[in-house]
């Protein structure tokens, strides 16, 4: 548990800020509560390092990586990391439950209300406006995020290319990034200056 | 007999939680085949309600499983659906996470961050995609995605709730407009 001892050797040292664990606790609350149609990873970057600066673009992809290959579910893996990241093992399980608090209540509510709410006119089609609009969401994350590791011509063909695969080959994403994460990492692999 | 219901969830549950790799969607048909078929804790059509339920209701899909725990079990039952579906996998992820992090700083660690950093955008604008086609609610999913997409462009700060409402609105506004079910 000790702090790495090792004096950073490439990255300018960066002060991690901290964080409560109670605002790490609202914070994840609402990402949970008011996150549709997969919309979760997207709201979590916008949070996380967009708008409150706890995390580096760097930092929260290769977790959101880390997080796509391990098993289990992708935003949760996402809520594991960040709380760790902030602070430790305290912070991963607020994180955790935090994101899950409000959907757990929410679900049950509206699997018990569901013949009802499911009679209420436009109520489906509103529901799937807002799948496509959380759709849009990820997509901006995509660009965003794509403007941000795009460090050179590697990292740009990585990054179509493991689209390409995973979404038009239909390929599995194991053996995706079974193949693609030793090119990039040697690629990006620190050069002697 | 609620013990043992509870205890056969923990056992379903848990060692599908492991091979659920890239999403919980990877694991609906086996569930549904436990749950459904030799359980029968809910019947398929309940199952596809659910599914229906947990698409439209926040948080991550997988709360599908949270769902099948309270037919199987009510609210006991939910509690420890929902636990089983994530325990194992977070304690992995958290091993994971806490070792990523004890060595940043490290060389290794400075190209394996920037070079996975390029994969998971791939693995976002995929998921984007997948999620579009299994949407399956034609060109206008695509209109609103894109359109929502470029809004955030123009206005970054735009709060995401704003979007989603933007997007129901737009949906219910279309199909008012022109008469499609």
């Amino acid at each position: 548990m000790a702090p790495s001892e090792q004096p950073p050797l490439d990255s300018p040292p960066r002060i991690k800020p901290h964080v409560s664990l109670l605002a790490i606790y609202r914070t994840f609350f609402w990402i949970g509560l008011f996150s549709f149609g997969g919309g979760l990873s997207a709201w979590t970057h916008r949070e996380i390092v967009l708008l409150r600066g706890w995390m580096t673009n760097e930092e929260f992809f290769s977790g959101y990586s880390l997080g796509q290959i391990l098993p289990g579910v992708n935003s949760t893996n996402l809520a594991v990391y960040v709380g760790q990241h902030l602070r430790g093992a305290v912070g991963a399980v607020t994180a955790l439950g935090a994101m899950l608090t409000g959907p757990f209540v929410v679900v049950i509510l509206a699997a018990i209300t569901y013949d009802r709410l499911s009679t209420i006119p436009g109520f489906q089609i509103a529901m799937q406006g807002v799948a496509a609009a959380a759709i849009g969401l990820l997509v901006r994350m995509a660009i965003t995020a794509g403007q941000n590791a795009a460090r050179g011509v590697v990292s740009v063909i990585v990054m179509a290319a493991t689209f390409v695969a995973i979404a038009i080959l239909k390929l599995p994403l194991l053996l995706v990034a079974a193949v693609m994460a030793p090119i990039s990492v040697y690629a990006s692999w620190p050069r002697a200056q | 007999m609620h013990d043992n219901v509870l205890l056969k969830l923990i056992l379903i549950i848990s060692p599908l939680s492991l091979v659920a790799i890239g999403g919980a969607a990877s694991i609906y048909a086996p569930l549904q085949h436990q749950t459904v078929d030799v359980e029968q804790w809910l019947s398929a059509r309940e199952f596809l309600n659910m599914f229906a339920v947990a698409r439209v209701t926040p948080g991550p899909g997988s709360m599908l499983t949270t769902l099948i725990g309270w037919k199987a079990a009510g609210l006991p039952g939910a509690l420890v659906a929902t636990l089983a579906l994530y325990t194992l996998p977070c304690l992995i992820c958290y091993t994971v996470a806490q070792a990523w992090n004890r060595y940043r700083g490290t060389k290794w660690h400075t190209a394996l961050e920037r070079g996975l950093a390029p994969l998971g955008v791939g693995f976002v604008a995929a998921a984007a995609l997948a999620l579009l086609r299994l949407a399956d609610t034609g060109p206008l999913a695509w209109a609103v995605a894109a359109l929502v997409a470029a809004l955030l462009t123009w206005i970054p700060k735009l709060h995401p709730l704003l979007c989603l409402a933007l997007g129901g609105a737009l949906f219910v506004a279309v199909h008012l407009v022109f008469g499609v079910s």
